[in-house]
C-alpha cells in the first residue's frame, strides 16, 4: 500500500476534483439532449461526495465524463474538469488511459455485467496493475490474489482463477471493487455500487467500502438513488435532477434541514422503517421532464407544489442559480425555504 | 394526472372481514429439477425454491412477502396464481383447492386473483393500445361490462390517476410510472379479490415508487382486494402490508403482523435484515442507535441448502440442534398471537442497538481490527 | 467438455441415422413407383420386372431398409457390381456409384467452400471490425457503403460480368475450370479463383455488415466500459475483450453458411458450369435419379451435423461460462 512519499498536498479551498460549469450534450435521433447543463461541484482528498437523483438526472453521464469515458462520436463535452490541478477534458487519451484505473478507479453497477465473462477474475484484477506500475504478470497476480484476500473473498489463490460467473453477486461485486483499488487510486467512482445486491450483501459492501477508504485514502464519489444508503456514505450530498445540481451541502445540513422542494419530496415520498404509517406517502406528482424539450426556468417547476409562494413568473422564465457555498436551486427566498422545511415538510417525516 | 389521493378512512367493515380466510396455502413446495449427469442426461438435483410453505391471506388484506433474492418470493406468487404448478402443497382459494386444476377448472377464479408485474416496460404489449391493454382480461373471460368496455376502461383509467381520454394511446407514450398504473388498471378490470403484487414498485424512481404504492394502497382499501405483495425492499413493505412473512431459503422463517415483524423480529435473520437497511436519520436529537449485523457471504445455493435451520450457515447463535433439527414455525412465549419464528435460539425482541456489534464477515472483521488497532 | 463432444456426436449419429430412415421411407416405401422411374420412359413389363428384382423392391420392407443403413456402414452388393461402403445406392441415370461420384465432384465443392470462407474471412470480418474500430470515420462509411451494395448483388449477376470483363472481351484468363489439386496446385488456383472470389465478395459483403455490428454491440457492453475504466488502451480492449464476445453471432452463422455450401453451391456451380455437389443435386432432381438425390442429401445433413457440433465446441472455447457449465 507504500505510496510514493511526497504526493502532491491537498491542493486549496477548491478541492481535489473540481467540476466548473460542466455541460454534456448527446446528440440523438430526436435532436440534441442536454444530460448535464452547468454542473460545478468540489471534492476534497479522502472524502466522499454523494450524488443523489432518479433516473435521467445525469448523475451517472457525469461521473463517466470526469474519467472521460462517454462516446465521444455522440457527446460533447465543456466546462472543466480538474483532477489535482489537472484538466480532463482537454487531456488526450493517452494521458487519461494513464490515469484510468491508476490514480481514478471506478466501480460500476450491476457486477455480473462489469466483469468480463471471458477471463478469470485474478487477471482482470491483475491488468491494470501490470499496466500502471509496470511490474510483471507474476507480481501482477500475486497483488490480484492479495487485493482478493482484503475484499473478503476466502481462499483467494484459488479463486482468482475461477470466472466471474462462478462467484455470487456479493462476491463480485467485491472483486469489482479490489479491481478498482489495485493501483491505490485517489479517487474513486462509484456508480451504484450496491443496487443490484441483496439489502444484508450491500449493507457488507457498503461498510467493505468506508473501511477501505480508511485504508486507501481514496475520495470517492459515491452515485446512488437511496438517500439511505448517500446517508450512511457520504460527507456531502448534491442531489440532482434533470441535468442539474439542485442542492448542495453537508449530509447533515442536506439531510436534516434540506432547502429544496425537490429534496424535500425526496424525503416526503420515500418509506422508511420508522415512519407513520397513519398518513400516505407524499409523492412528487408527475414524471421527470424529458430532457429533448427540458421545462425552461427551473427545471422542477412543473411538479413543484411550492412556485405559487414564489409570485410571478421567475420560476417559468428564470434559471435559480446554486451559490458556490451550501445551498439550494430555488428561488424561494432564504426565510420562505426555512419556514417552509420547519413548519410544513418536517412534520409530515414523522 | 389525478395525484391528490385521498384516502378514506379505513372501513369498519374490513376490520371483520379480515377474519375470513381467502387464500390458504399449506405446505406450497415447488422443486426445479437439475439436469446433468453422463452419458444420458437426467435430473441430478433440484433448485428447493420454495419448501413447504403455510400461509393465510384474509379477505381485503394487505399480505408483505419479503426476502432476499433466491428466497422463493416470486416463486409462491407464480404457484398462488397458478402459473407454475406446485410440487406438492395445496392452493386453496375461498375453499377450493386450485393447486392442480386444469385450465378449464381455473376459469372462474381466474378473474378473481390477478397479478402485478415488477417490470412496467416487458409487461405491457408494446404494439397494443392501452385500451385494448386494459380490456384484455375482459375480452379473454368474455365479461361484457354494463355501458360497454370502453366505458369500463376509462373508469379504470380514471382509478388508476390517468386520463380516461389516453385510451387510445399506446404503453411507450407513458412514462414508467404510468406504465405501472395502466398494469394496476389491468389487473383491476375484472374486479378480483386478490392482487398477488410481484415487486411492483422496485423499478420505478423514488418519487414514482410513493405514487405507485399509494395507488396500490388506495386501490386495496377502497375496493377491499386482497393483496400478496411481494418485494424486498423492506421498508415498502412496512407501508403496505397489514401482515408481513419473511423468506429465506424458500422457507417462511419468521411471519406476525406488521408491528411484531418490526418492532419486536425474533428470528435473527429478521434482525440481520432489517439493521442492514440504511436509514436516514431526519431528526437532530440522537435517535436511538439500531443495531448493526453484519452477516457472512451470501445466501447458499437453494440446489443443496443446509440441513436443519437453513439460515444456520450465516447465523451467529447457531449451534449442533440447529444443523440436525429444522425448527418449526411457532409462536414463541412472549410473542402476539399469529406471531411465529421459526428459531431454536431465537433473539430478544427488540432492534436497538447492543452493547456490541455482531460482524460475521471476516473482512470487515479484520479491516475493523486494523484500523481499531 | 469431453463428454459434451461424446454427447453431441453419439447425438449427430443418431439424428443421421433418423435421416437416412426418413429419405428412405420418403422416396423408396412412397407410393412413388420407384422401379418405374429407374426404367424411365420407354419401359417394357419384362424390364420392369428385372429392375423390381435388381433394387430387392420384392423383398420386405424392413429387409430393404435394412439393406439400405447397412449398405452404408458395410456396402452391398448389386447385380451390377459391388457398391463398397459408404454405399448410397447405383445413379439410375448413370449407372454410377453415388458415393463415388459424390467424391469426384466433392473436391471442387470443398475448393471453393474453403477458399471462399478464407477470403469471406479475412476480408469481411476484417473490413467489419475496422469499420467497428474506427466508427463514423470515412472509413467507416465506405465500408458500410460498399458492403450494403455488394450484398445486395447475386452471384448470378455478378458471374457473367466478371466473366464478360475477365475472359470474354478481354482474355485475361481462362474459364474457370476444377484441376485436383494434387495434379497441378497452379492450375488448381487459377481455374478456381474467379468463381471462389465472385461467391466470396457476396458473403464479404454480408460478414462485414456483420462482424461490423456485432462488434459495435459489444463495445457498448458494461464490461467493455470496465476494461477502459480500468486504463486499458482502446486497441487492446478492442482486440482482448470485445473482439471474443463479437465472434458469437459470427461462428453462428459461419456454422450455417459452411454447411449449406459444402451440401453444394449450387448457384455459384451452375454460373461457372462447374461439376461440383450443387451441380449433382440438381442433376438428380432433374433425371429423377433418387439414389443420386438421396445420397446428396444425406451427405450435406451429415456437414450440417458435423458443423452443428464444432460451432458448439467453439462456443465453448470462446465463452467460459459455457465451457464451465
Amino acid at each position: 500500500m507504500t505510496k510514493a512519499e511526497g504526493a502532491p498536498a491537498p491542493t486549496g479551498p477548491d478541492g481535489f476534483l473540481s467540476v466548473r460549469d460542466l455541460q454534456v450534450t448527446f446528440s440523438t435521433e430526436d435532436g440534441p439532449v442536454k444530460a448535464v447543463d452547468g454542473l460545478s461541484f468540489d471534492l476534497h482528498r479522502g472524502k466522499t461526495l454523494g450524488i443523489v437523483g432518479e433516473s435521467g438526472s445525469g448523475k451517472s453521464v457525469t461521473n463517466l465524463t470526469i474519467l472521460g469515458l462517454h462516446d465521444p462520436l455522440f457527446t460533447t463535452v465543456d466546462g472543466e474538469i480538474l483532477l489535482d490541478g489537472k484538466e480532463l477534458i482537454t487531456a488526450t487519451e493517452k494521458e487519461m488511459e494513464k490515469l484510468r484505473g491508476n490514480r481514478a478507479a471506478m466501480i460500476f453497477q450491476d457486477p455480473l455485467t462489469a466483469l468480463s465473462p471471458f477471463y478469470t477474475v485474478g487477471r482482470q484484477i491483475a491488468e491494470p496493475y501490470m499496466k500502471h506500475r509496470g511490474v510483471s504478470k507474476k507480481a501482477a497476480w500475486e497483488r490480484a490474489v492479495e487485493m482478493l484476500a482484503k475484499v473478503g473473498i476466502p481462499n483467494p489463490k484459488e479463486r482468482a482463477r475461477d470466472y466471474p460467473h462462478q462467484f455470487s453477486g456479493g462476491m463480485r461485486q467485491r472483486a469489482m471493487i479490489a479491481m478498482a483499488l489495485v493501483c491505490d487510486p485517489d479517487l474513486l467512482i462509484a456508480d451504484e455500487p450496491t443496487t443490484a445486491l441483496d439489502v444484508t450483501v450491500q449493507a457488507q459492501i457498503l461498510d467493505l467500502l468506508k473501511d477501505l477508504q480508511q485504508e486507501f485514502g481514496s475520495a470517492i464519489v459515491f452515485i446512488t438513488h437511496d438517500l439511505g444508503v448517500i446517508a450512511d456514505m457520504a460527507d456531502d450530498i448534491m442531489v440532482m435532477y434533470a441535468g442539474r445540481a439542485v442542492e448542495r451541502g453537508t449530509v447533515d445540513e442536506v439531510l436534516r434541514s434540506p432547502q429544496h422542494p425537490y429534496t424535500w419530496g425526496l424525503l416526503n415520498s420515500m418509506p422508511r422503517l420508522d415512519s407513520d404509517l397513519s398518513t400516505p406517502l407524499s409523492p412528487i406528482p408527475g414524471a421527470p421532464p424529458s430532457l429533448l424539450t427540458p421545462p425552461p426556468g427551473c427545471r422542477f417547476h412543473p411538479r413543484c407544489t411550492f412556485r405559487e409562494r414564489v409570485g410571478g413568473t421567475r420560476c417559468v422564465t428564470e434559471r435559480p442559480l446554486l451559490a458556490p457555498d451550501r445551498a439550494s436551486a430555488c428561488h424561494l427566498t432564504a426565510e420562505q425555504k426555512r419556514t417552509i422545511f420547519v413548519e410544513e415538510i418536517r412534520p409530515r417525516l414523522g | 394526472m389525478k395525484e391528490d389521493l385521498v384516502l378514506p378512512a379505513t372501513r369498519e367493515a374490513t376490520e371483520d372481514a379480515a377474519l375470513e380466510p381467502l387464500l390458504e396455502v399449506s405446505g406450497l413446495t415447488k422443486y426445479f429439477p437439475v439436469r446433468g449427469g453422463f452419458p444420458i442426461r437426467r435430473t441430478v438435483g433440484h433448485v428447493q425454491a420454495v419448501d413447504g410453505i403455510d400461509l393465510t391471506v384474509h379477505v381485503a388484506e394487505s399480505f408483505g412477502l419479503v426476502g432476499e433474492s433466491g428466497c422463493g418470493k416470486s416463486t409462491t406468487g407464480r404457484l398462488i396464481t397458478r402459473l407454475l404448478e406446485p410440487t406438492s402443497g395445496s392452493v386453496s382459494y375461498r375453499g377450493q383447492d386450485i393447486s392442480h386444476a386444469t385450465r378449464k377448472q381455473l376459469a372462474p377464479i381466474r378473474s378473481e386473483i390477478q397479478m402485478i408485474f415488477q417490470d412496467p416496460y416487458s409487461s405491457l404489449n408494446p404494439r397494443q393500445t392501452v385500451g385494448k391493454i386494459i380490456s384484455g382480461p375482459m375480452e379473454i373471460n368474455g365479461i361484457a361490462p354494463a355501458g360497454g368496455r370502453e366505458k369500463r376502461v376509462r373508469e379504470l383509467l380514471e382509478i388508476v390517476g390517468l386520463n380516461p381520454e389516453h385510451f387510445n394511446r399506446f404503453p411507450h407514450e407513458f412514462s414508467g410510472g404510468q406504465r405501472q398504473r395502466i398494469g394496476v388498471a389491468r389487473a383491476l378490470s375484472l374486479e378480483p379479490k386478490l392482487i398477488v403484487a410481484d415487486e411492483p414498485v422496485s423499478a420505478l424512481d423514488v418519487s414514482i415508487q410513493a405514487q405507485v404504492v399509494n395507488l396500490l394502497q388506495q386501490v386495496q382499501k377502497e375496493l377491499g382486494i386482497a393483496f400478496l405483495f411481494i418485494a424486498h425492499d423492506l421498508a415498502v413493505v412496512r407501508h403496505f402490508s397489514q401482515r408481513v412473512a419473511v423468506m429465506y431459503l424458500g422457507k417462511i422463517i419468521e411471519v406476525g403482523d406488521r408491528e411484531s415483524i418490526y418492532d419486536r423480529p425474533r428470528h435473527p435473520y429478521t434482525h440481520a435484515l432489517l439493521s442492514a437497511v440504511p436509514e436516514v436519520n431526519l431528526m437532530d436529537e440522537e435517535a436511538p442507535q439500531h443495531e448493526r449485523i453484519r452477516l457472512a457471504g451470501d445466501v447458499p445455493s437453494p440446489i443443496n441448502p443446509p440441513s436443519g435451520c437453513r439460515f444456520r450457515t450465516r447465523c451467529w447463535k447457531a449451534q449442533d440442534k440447529c444443523a440436525s433439527e429444522e425448527p418449526p414455525l411457532v409462536r414463541l412465549s412472549g410473542n402476539r398471537s399469529g406471531h411465529l419464528t421459526a428459531c431454536h435460539f431465537p433473539e430478544e425482541p427488540t432492534t436497538q442497538g447492543r452493547a456490541e456489534d455482531i460482524v460475521l464477515d471476516p473482512a470487515l472483521a479484520a479491516l475493523e481490527e486494523s484500523s481499531e488497532g | 467438455m469431453l463428454q459434451f463432444i461424446i454427447r453431441r456426436t453419439v447425438g449427430a449419429f443418431i439424428t443421421l441415422f433418423l435421416i437416412g430412415a426418413a429419405t428412405f421411407f420418403l422416396f423408396v416405401a412412397a407410393p412413388s413407383d420407384y422401379a418405374s422411374l429407374a426404367c424411365g420412359k420407354d419401359c417394357s413389363g419384362q424390364r420392369l420386372a428385372d429392375i423390381r428384382e435388381a433394387l430387392g423392391l420384392n423383398l420386405p420392407l424392413a429387409q430393404q431398409f435394412w439393406d439400405f443403413m447397412s449398405g452404408i456402414v458395410t456396402g452391398r452388393d448389386f447385380p451390377t457390381g459391388h457398391c463398397s461402403a459408404p454405399c448410397l445406392g447405383v445413379s439410375f441415370y448413370s449407372g454410377d456409384m453415388v458415393w463415388s461420384t459424390i467424391m469426384d465432384r466433392f473436391p471442387l465443392t470443398l475448393t471453393l467452400t474453403a477458399g471462399g470462407a478464407v477470403v469471406f474471412l479475412i476480408l469481411g470480418v476484417g473490413a467489419g471490425m475496422i469499420a467497428a474500430y474506427r466508427r463514423g470515420t470515412v472509413v467507416d462509411k465506405v465500408a458500410t457503403g460498399a458492403s450494403m451494395v455488394l450484398s445486395s448483388f447475386q452471384i448470378y449477376f455478378l458471374g457473367p460480368i466478371v466473366l464478360t470483363v475477365l475472359v470474354y472481351s478481354t482474355g485475361w484468363m481462362e474459364d474457370p475450370k476444377y484441376v485436383p489439386v494434387t495434379q497441378d496446385p497452379v492450375g488448381w488456383f487459377v481455374g478456381m479463383s474467379i468463381p471462389v472470389c465472385v461467391m466470396a465478395t457476396i458473403f464479404t459483403a454480408q460478414y462485414t455488415r456483420m462482424a461490423r455490428s456485432s462488434m459495435i454491440e459489444q463495445l457498448a457492453e458494461d464490461h467493455v466500459r470496465t476494461a477502459r475504466a480500468k486504463g486499458m488502451s482502446r486497441k487492446y480492449v478492442f482486440f482482448r475483450y470485445a473482439w471474443r464476445g463479437s465472434l458469437i453471432p459470427i461462428v453462428t452463422v459461419l456454422g450455417i453458411d459452411l454447411s449449406a455450401l459444402l451440401g453444394g453451391a449450387v448457384v455459384t456451380e451452375l454460373t461457372f458450369s462447374l461439376q461440383g455437389i450443387g451441380r449433382l443435386a440438381v442433376d438428380g432432381a432433374v433425371n429423377k435419379d433418387l439414389p443420386l438425390t438421396m445420397g446428396v442429401m444425406l451427405f450435406g445433413a451429415f456437414f450440417i451435423l458435423i458443423l452443428n457440433i464444432l460451432t458448439d465446441i467453439t462456443y465453448a472455447w470462446i465463452d467460459p461460462r459455457i465451457r464451465l457449465s
